[in-house]
């Protein structure tokens, strides 16, 4: 490792940590009503003689804090892994066609008035259509990829774009004959938003993220690996098999559940991993939790800033992600143009 | 028995013969050259060996046992195989894309590190452990990719006899780095490491292998030392160009050239 990657790695450790705490912080102090940092400290703890401080942090911010976090983490980690899987720096969750698909369930369910009939563990039936649609579109793009020679990568993109373009078309035609309402309802849904935080919502993410977390530490250095090509990774000791279908449905799990809960959140997952990559380098055992981190902190400070910029109306945080990310990414990559 | 030992190896692919009975062995301590013109199955041949092709007909036995049914890991300590072409678009450093053949060891951060600088040592690629893969020229990229499979199976700790093929290693070095590689895998060879590698300059071939394996369309035509293959009939039988040989000035080695 050179000297300025081990400098930039130990930067990131000390870095992202704080700035994810104080946005965690933020996020639950700036709002409607402004609390001071202790009163959040406070009601955090769950001490004191409660209030009001108490009920917005316990019942409203908290959640959101959290699924935002949450959501940003695993969206961050599911980009890094597929670009790793796909040795491609632009990959992204929706080139394998799960948002797409995840895009489709919800319409389909908005469409058939879906939302109001059911609710199951309080996740409207919108949520639990859009993990399904998700799902389903990665088993048909697996399916189709897995050949007898293994899964085919450049079949895999190929199937993921043919399932994006079906689904959007399948889309489009429910737009067409949607009334007014459901057109608005289906339009905002896809911007992505958290104002439906829940902690039902909150719990779902975080239990996608400890599951991603905990197995985190045995993909890093097969994904290393797996940047030679499958053969030379094969070469080197990886079940490539194993570690592909494994990376797949960890994501498709990951992106349909933070499509459920949020909509579909776009660049997180493109540019976040891309981002801390041109920061700290390719090694993915470092990469994924920095990604997570990162990822965490874009969305919670988006988040942040939908809630109040216009008070009180809410921007879709969708839209804010790809705002404040945009010119960040831009100032790296000029930033690395020489090295890249 | 040979280290590795290759009985009557066919290969097809769409009913089209890539190669047909295929007889070959090496042992510890041999380097064997494969030589042929574009399209014999040179390729093909590497591929067949390390498991990766399907075999038709035929088989291979290292160490008495097939390839395939070796556990994956304990396998990779063993063998260690460089294609022709490994595209890598990410920014690793010079060393850590070294470092990443010793992901199936379990010897400790410090012991792998001295061992990747041994391995760049002998490629003379030291000077590239903190520069970025992809801003490198073609020929550093092969060197670092030679270094990170000979750092691979470097020691006999590690995995005991070792297997190393090579596609073209050759490819894209200069005159000087390419003796250069020559000397530094015949060296590792002589280190307890049996090699096989495709060349297509027939004076690396004449200069430092063992034995030659000379390919065309698929089948073994000619198999032995340097100087009983690199003849002047076999080479004009096996490009189909008039050339002669003659042996070298210095060295006294057999030395292909075009009758132009």
């Amino acid at each position: 490792m050179t000297i300025a990657r081990i400098r930039a790695l130990n930067l990131a450790w000390w870095l992202l940590p704080a700035v994810f705490a104080s946005s965690f912080v933020t996020a639950v102090a700036v709002g409607a009503v402004y609390l001071s940092p202790s009163q959040v400290f406070v009601a955090l703890s769950g001490q004191g003689e409660g209030g009001l401080a108490r009920d917005i942090v316990q019942a409203i911010r908290l959640p959101r804090a959290i699924l935002a976090a949450g959501v940003g983490a695993v969206l961050a980690i599911c980009g890094a892994m597929l670009q790793g899987l796909f040795r491609n720096p632009l990959a992204d969750p929706s080139l394998i066609g799960v948002t797409a698909g995840a895009s489709f369930g919800a319409c389909l369910a908005i469409l058939l008035g879906a939302e109001v009939a059911g609710a199951f563990g309080s996740l409207p039936m919108v949520s639990i259509a859009a993990f399904c649609g998700g799902l389903t579109a990665v088993a048909l793009v697996y399916k189709v990829a897995k050949g007898i020679n293994g899964t085919s990568v450049a079949t895999m993109l190929l199937m993921g774009i043919a399932v994006t373009a079906f689904s959007a078309s399948l889309v489009g035609l429910m737009e067409y004959f949607a009334d007014n309402e459901m057109l608005r309802r289906i339009s905002l849904w896809r911007m992505g938003g958290l104002d439906a935080a829940s902690y039902p919502r909150a719990f779902l993410i975080l239990a996608v993220l400890c599951g991603l977390l905990v197995t985190m530490p045995r993909f890093g250095s097969s994904l290393n690996v797996l940047l030679l090509g499958e053969s030379q990774a094969r070469h080197l000791g990886v079940d490539v098999e194993r570690v592909k279908t494994t990376l797949i449905v960890f994501v498709a799990a990951g992106v349909g559940a933070s499509v459920a809960v949020a909509g579909s959140i776009a660049f997180v997952g493109l540019v976040v991993p891309h981002m801390v990559r041109l920061w700290v380098g390719p090694d993915h055992r470092q990469l994924l939790p920095l990604s997570a981190l990162a990822g965490a902190i874009l969305l919670l400070l988006s988040d942040t800033l939908a809630r109040t910029i216009i008070a009180p109306v809410e921007i879709p945080v969708g839209l804010i992600t790809a705002l404040i990310g945009v010119p960040f990414f831009i100032s790296l990559l000029r930033k690395n143009k020489r090295s890249l | 028995m040979a280290l590795l030992y290759a009985e009557g190896v066919s290969v097809s692919v769409d009913n089209r013969p890539l190669l047909t009975e295929v007889h070959f062995e090496v042992d510890v301590g041999e380097l064997v050259c494969v030589i042929g013109p574009n399209g014999a199955g040179k390729s093909t041949l590497l591929r067949a060996l390390c498991g990766e092709a399907a075999m038709e007909n035929g088989w291979v036995h290292f160490k008495g046992e097939s390839l395939p049914s070796l556990p994956a890991r304990n396998r990779a300590r063993q063998l260690a195989v460089l294609p022709q072409n490994n595209p890598l678009s990410f920014a690793f450093t010079g060393l850590e894309l070294v470092a990443l053949s010793r992901t199936p060891h379990a010897t400790g951060t410090e012991r792998d590190r001295a061992i990747c600088l041994e391995a760049m040592a002998a490629l003379d690629v030291s000077h590239l452990s903190e520069r970025l893969y992809p801003t490198l020229s073609g020929g550093e990229q092969q060197r670092l990719q030679l270094a990170r499979v000979m750092a691979q199976i470097w020691r006999a700790e590690d995995g005991g006899d070792r297997l190393l093929l090579l596609d073209e290693p050759a490819t894209s070095l200069d005159i000087a780095h390419q003796y250069g590689m020559m000397r530094a895998v015949r060296d590792f060879a002589r280190s307890g490491v049996a090699v096989v590698m495709t060349v297509h300059d027939l004076a690396h071939a004449s200069g430092y292998s063992d034995r030659i394996l000379a390919l065309k369309q698929g089948r073994s035509m000619a198999y032995g030392s340097a100087e009983s293959v690199l003849t002047t009939e076999n080479m004009q039988q096996l490009y189909g160009y008039s050339v002669t040989v003659i042996p070298h000035p210095v060295t006294g080695k057999s030395l292909v050239v075009a009758d132009v």
